[in-house]
Parts: structure tokens; sequence; C-alpha cells
């Protein structure tokens, strides 16, 4: 089993028709996904074909639900057109929207979040600006490599992509359920917390990485979560413990500002919900090897 | 992006909110002209994205034009919590009878925004906030929905304004929404906003940080940054589309994705600790693609740092497989040589993830002298700072 994105997923691309979202279509469908269409008003009826297999473009992701029981959404389009693309999706009811789009504006991601709200959040949404959601051995949606690791018993989850890759390889050998990029943007969707709940329930798997980074204070309240509601292990790296006050570190929401948002924080918040923290990438996974080797 | 309270007092004039009379100078000439242009008597304040410029000096009130040009003269140069004063806004002067406070800011934890309004001003928000938290109104608004004259009374009324002034704030905070929302902005903020002797209530601060990322809709904002205040590496990096930070040490790092770039930055910061205590000279997220082209540019930019001393490239080939990594490395030496620059200075590679093998093997084979190829992070870390340390 996985988290929100399994063998039976059913995926559809807004923006497969661009060079990232064709990309990584045919990425996708080499890891096995089940890619079920793709979205382009000015291409519908027409097919795309990856290597051998034919995707149909629909004008609509209603349509594309209609036609072929898709139940998930990777969107790929630019930035000046993800709030209306994401829009799309929760008004036609989808049930998780990956949003990729790096350099998504915040005022549109709060607008698409808050009509995500109103409309009863009917539409899990992860992103934007984030690697998406992989299942290994099941489904890939989104950037994440297939192959980085097998299917085992480690839930992941991130706000950073490539550090996801990074823990991913160090811990190939045990392999993970589901691992979640949330992504670095100072609104997100779906947030360390949700990941963590939904880990926490799934039965296959035993154990959490949780990544984090300086900026705002989602690991602190993560940590209070934890605290509450989490019995399984869970393993945890901060990035940036060295970053200057003041300075943006690549993801828009990764600034120090004040006293709020520092690595130390974030770390001491952890450990006090019990949480094992790794200063760095090779030590958090030594740490998570420990809790497994126990089991 | 912060702008500088005089570009804020432009944003928000041309939104229609109530400023008083005012400008720029970055000479004291300029200051006396401006103060002329006023009639005289002005405040005039150092321009820095800063707080606390009051207490530093950096505030001063000036009785006529020649006052203005003498206290220009003081500010201009000063430094303030490291900031060096290159421009001065002049004002018209008012006479405060109340200070209030008035914000819009993004709400991470609540995926919204928020209002912060209170009648407590003149002073900071977040000492109010821990003091007197009953004076600080908290208002979540809606993004959808935004700030309408329902809302905007709410809001005077949580944040307890007085009756006298209530028509005047609520007018403000719709404006104020509305400058928030058509400019992209993460934060506005009016500290103080303040009621004078005729009874008419001004902005009388202006802080302003703008969203970059909707910078493709907005023509106008580019404008606004203030190229000369930037780092000139960070410029240059800029120019070629990299994202770049100038950082105080000596170990040039480069890598693929913020996440493990500012990780990076960690494990050489911890390794420094041995060796006499070098960091990391700067953050260079080269992104997913780092083809030869822009590890050529990355190099580039980080080499011409006379603060480096070593170079740490530290690749997880996720999308990009390593092969193409390492040649992009080999190349961009090439390339650097090409073009005139003579390379002196010794680079750490650890290459791994997708096709690492073939990646260390292209490098292994390319037999440049300053390549050091090693293979975990942590190892590949403390070699470059031990580099650093001996090039010191």
């Amino acid at each position: 089993m996985a988290i929100w994105l399994t063998k039976d997923s059913k995926v559809i691309v807004q923006g497969m028709t661009g060079s990232e979202g064709s990309k990584h279509t045919r990425r996708m469908l080499a890891a096995g996904t089940q890619i079920v269409g793709g979205v382009n008003p000015r291409k519908a009826g027409t097919s795309v074909d990856f290597d051998g297999t034919a995707v149909p473009v629909f004008g609509s992701v209603a349509d594309a639900m209609k036609e072929t029981g898709a139940d998930v959404t990777v969107i790929f389009v630019p930035p000046a057109f993800t709030k209306d693309a994401v829009v799309e999706a929760i008004d036609a009811g989808i049930g998780l929207a990956v949003v990729i789009t790096e350099g998504v504006p915040v005022h549109d991601t709060a607008a698409f979040w808050a009509h995500a709200v109103e409309t009863g959040n009917k539409t899990r949404i992860i992103g934007p600006n984030c690697p998406g959601v992989a299942s290994p051995g099941a489904s890939n949606a989104g950037i994440i490599p297939a192959d980085i690791a097998g299917s085992g018993r480690i839930g992941l989850v991130s706000k950073s992509g490539t550090l996801t890759y990074q823990l991913m390889y160090e811990l190939r050998d045990i392999g993970f359920s589901t691992a979640v990029g949330i992504g670095g943007d100072p609104i997100i969707g779906t947030t360390h917390i949700d990941a963590l709940a939904a880990f926490q329930d799934d039965p296959e798997t035993e154990a959490i990485v949780m990544i984090g980074e300086i900026g705002g204070d989602a690991e602190e309240r993560a940590a209070e979560f934890i605290k509450a509601h989490v019995t399984k292990p869970v393993v945890g790296y901060i990035a940036g413990f060295t970053a200057p006050p003041g300075k943006t570190m690549g993801h828009a929401g990764a600034i120090i500002s004040g006293s709020s948002g520092t690595a130390d924080a974030k770390k001491a918040a952890l450990e006090a919900a019990g949480v094992k923290v790794g200063k760095t990438p090779s030590e958090t996974a030594r740490l998570m090897r420990e809790v497994m080797s126990g089991r | 992006m912060d702008l500088y309270e005089y570009q804020g007092r432009d944003v928000f004039e041309k939104h229609g909110l109530p400023v008083l009379a005012g400008g720029v100078a970055e000479t004291p000439e300029e200051a006396r002209a401006i103060a002329e242009r006023l009639g005289g008597r002005v405040v005039v304040k150092a321009q820095v994205k800063v707080g606390g410029r009051g207490k530093a000096g950096g505030v001063k009130l000036a009785a006529d034009a020649t006052e203005a040009y003498d206290r220009a003269n003081d500010i201009l140069g000063m430094d303030i919590k490291g900031h060096t004063v290159h421009k001065v806004m002049l004002a018209e002067t008012a006479d405060i009878v109340e200070e209030y406070y008035f914000s819009y800011l993004l709400d991470r934890a609540n995926r919204t925004f928020l209002c912060i309004a209170s009648v407590a001003g003149g002073m900071e928000i977040e000492t109010v906030a821990e003091e007197q938290p009953e004076k600080v109104a908290k208002v979540a608004i809606d993004a959808n929905r935004g700030v309408d004259e329902a809302l905007a009374r709410e809001i005077v009324t949580a944040g307890h304004f007085p009756a006298e002034v209530a028509d005047q704030v609520v007018d403000i905070a719709i404006k104020l929404w509305q400058t928030f929302r058509a400019e992209d902005a993460t934060l506005v903020e009016v500290n103080p906003l303040a009621k004078i002797s005729s009874g008419k209530v001004l902005c009388l601060d202006a802080k302003v940080t703008l969203d970059e990322n909707a910078g493709f809709r907005h023509a106008d904002h580019e404008a606004l940054e203030d190229k000369a205040a930037v780092d000139p590496l960070e410029q240059a990096a800029k120019a070629k589309d990299l994202n770049y930070v100038k950082l105080d040490g000596e170990v040039g790092i480069i890598g693929n994705g913020a996440g493990l770039v500012m990780s990076t930055l960690d494990v050489v910061a911890y390794a420094g600790e041995q060796f006499g205590g070098v960091k990391p000279a700067n953050f260079l997220d080269i992104g997913g693609g780092a083809s030869a082209e822009v590890m050529a540019n990355g190099l580039e930019i980080v080499l011409s740092d006379p603060a480096v001393k070593s170079v740490f490239v530290n690749v997880f080939g996720g999308i990009t497989a390593c092969d193409a990594v390492a040649n992009g490395i080999v190349q961009a030496l090439a390339m650097l040589e090409s073009r005139g620059e003579t390379v002196t200075k010794p680079l750490v590679v650890r290459l791994d993830g997708n096709n690492a093998e073939a990646g260390r093997a292209i490098l292994d084979s390319a037999n440049n002298p300053l390549v050091q190829r090693v293979d975990t992070m942590d190892g590949a870390a403390k070699r470059a700072a031990e580099l650093a340390a001996a090039g010191k």
C-alpha cells in the first residue's frame, strides 16, 4: 500500500503537450504510472505518442475524468496559467492535484487554495513548486526519479526535491511506501502534517522521514502534531542551520525573518516531540537505519 | 523584493492612499532643492531596508532648506546596522496626535492573508503584541473575497480605532488591500498610520514587499530594484538566471536543488570547524538541468569571487544523469579557458545518483589536476574545507 497514489491511480497531465509536461509524462509512463490522458483545449481530440503508447488529449479536466475515470492530475502549465488550471481541476472534482510548476505568484496560490476550501476541500492539492508523489513500484505522479529506490516500509515527506532524492538514495535498500514532495513555497496545499497523518494511518508505512528547511513554522506545527498523534517513529532533517537571516535560499519560502524560521528552533521543537533529528543527510539516514534495524 | 520607504510611498500614492508630499535625494544639494519645493520644514529620513533607523539617528527634523542640506549631509553615508545610507527621503512634517498600526501580510500557517491593526502604533508591532495583546487585532482575509467595506468596518472595530477616525481608517483599509492585491505584495505595512492635528489620518511610513514570482505581470516592478545595492556577484548571477546568494566564507558551493544546496552549506560549515573555521562562500543552485553552459556560468561566478579558495560541486543526479553533469564540468573548465580565464582554484566534485559511475569515470579520464573526486557528501565537504584552509 501507499498513501494517495497507488497502482490503480488513473493520472492525467495538464500541460502534457508542453516540453516539461511531455518529458515527464514519458518518464511517468516508464515508471509504470497509468497515464490515461492529457488536457489541452486547443489540442482536444488528438493524441500524443510516447514510445508506442498513444495518450489521448482532452479539452478539459472534466472531459478527461468522464472519459477515463481519472482521479489524479499532474499540472505542468506555466506560472501565469497555473491558478486557472488548478481551479479547473478543483471544479471538476478530481481527488488529487499535483502542482509541479515553479514560480507561481503567491496571490494565485492563495486564491486557488481559498477556492478549494470554499468548495469543501474535495481535491487534495500538493505543491506548487514541488517534485510530486512517488509510490515506488506502483505509480509516480511528478518528477521524482522512479529508479532511486524501490518499494519498502519508509514514508517520506519533504519540502525539497533533491533532498528527497538524496535520502531515498541513502535508504534505497530499505525502500519507501510513498515519498511526497510538498514544495518550498510560502503557501502550499498539502503540509507535513497531512502527510504525517496519512503515513500514521498507512499499515505499510513503519517509520517516517520528515525533511524541512528554514522559513515559516510548518516544522514546529508538525512537531506538535507528532507529539499528539503520531506513534510511528519519525526521523527528521532540517536544511539551513548555517543560513544567514534575511537571505532567501532558493525556495521562495526559505528565509529566516527576525528570530523565526531558524533551523535550530525547528530542530528543538522536533526533538521535544521525540523526533530524532540528523545534522546532515547522512546522519539522518543512519538514524533511520537504527530505527529500522530493530524492526 | 523589499522596497525602500520612498518607493512604498510612491506606490501608496498611486493607489490613492493619503501620504505626505515627499521626494528622494542622493546628495545634500538634491535634499535642499526638495526641501525648498516642500516649503522648507521637512523630516529627513535615511532610506535603508532595516528597522531601528530612528534610534540610530537616521531620522531628523529640519526647520528649513539649509538645515535639510545639513541633516542630509549627516545621514548620507551613515551606517545603520551594516547598511550604508545612499538615499534620504524628505517629507513634509506632520503634527502627530495619535499613532496607529495597519498591515496586510501573508499568513503561511493558515494559507491565506492576514490583517493586523492596532491603535498602538509607532513602535514595533511585535512588542505591542507581546505587552498589550488586547490592542492587536488580527483578522484573516479570504484571498478571493478580499476587503470590502463591511470587512473593513469589522477590522476597525476589532482594532478599537476611535469613532472620529473610523471612516478614514475604513477607506484606508480598503485602498491598502487594493494596493496589496494589485501590486502582488506579500506585505504592506503602515507604521505609523497617524492622526494629525487637523484630524486627518495619514500613512507616515510605507513598508512594502513585492512577490518576485509575480514579476511577469508587473513590468514596472523591475525598475524598483536597487541594482547598485545588490552584491556585484549576485547581480552577475542574476543576469545569467542563476540562483546565487553571496555569503562570507571561502568554500565556493555549486549544487542542484535549493534544499540540497542549503544542506551542502551546513555540511561544509560543520566540516570547516576542523579547519580553522572556513565557511561556505555562497549559495548557488544550478537547478535540475545543469548543462555544460549552466555549469560554466556557475563556475565562472563562483571562481570570480576573490574570497573563494576552493569549490565544492555537489550534485545528486535525479532527472539529470551524472555523466551529463560530469561532461558539463569538463566542458565548463575548457569553456572558461577558452574565455581567457585561468582556473587555479581546486574543485572537489561529488556525484551520486543517476549514472554516478559513468560520471565519475568521465572525471577520472579527463584527469584535470584541479578536479578531485570524492564520492560522499560528507567526505567531499571535508576535502573542500581542507583545501580552502590550505589556500588561505
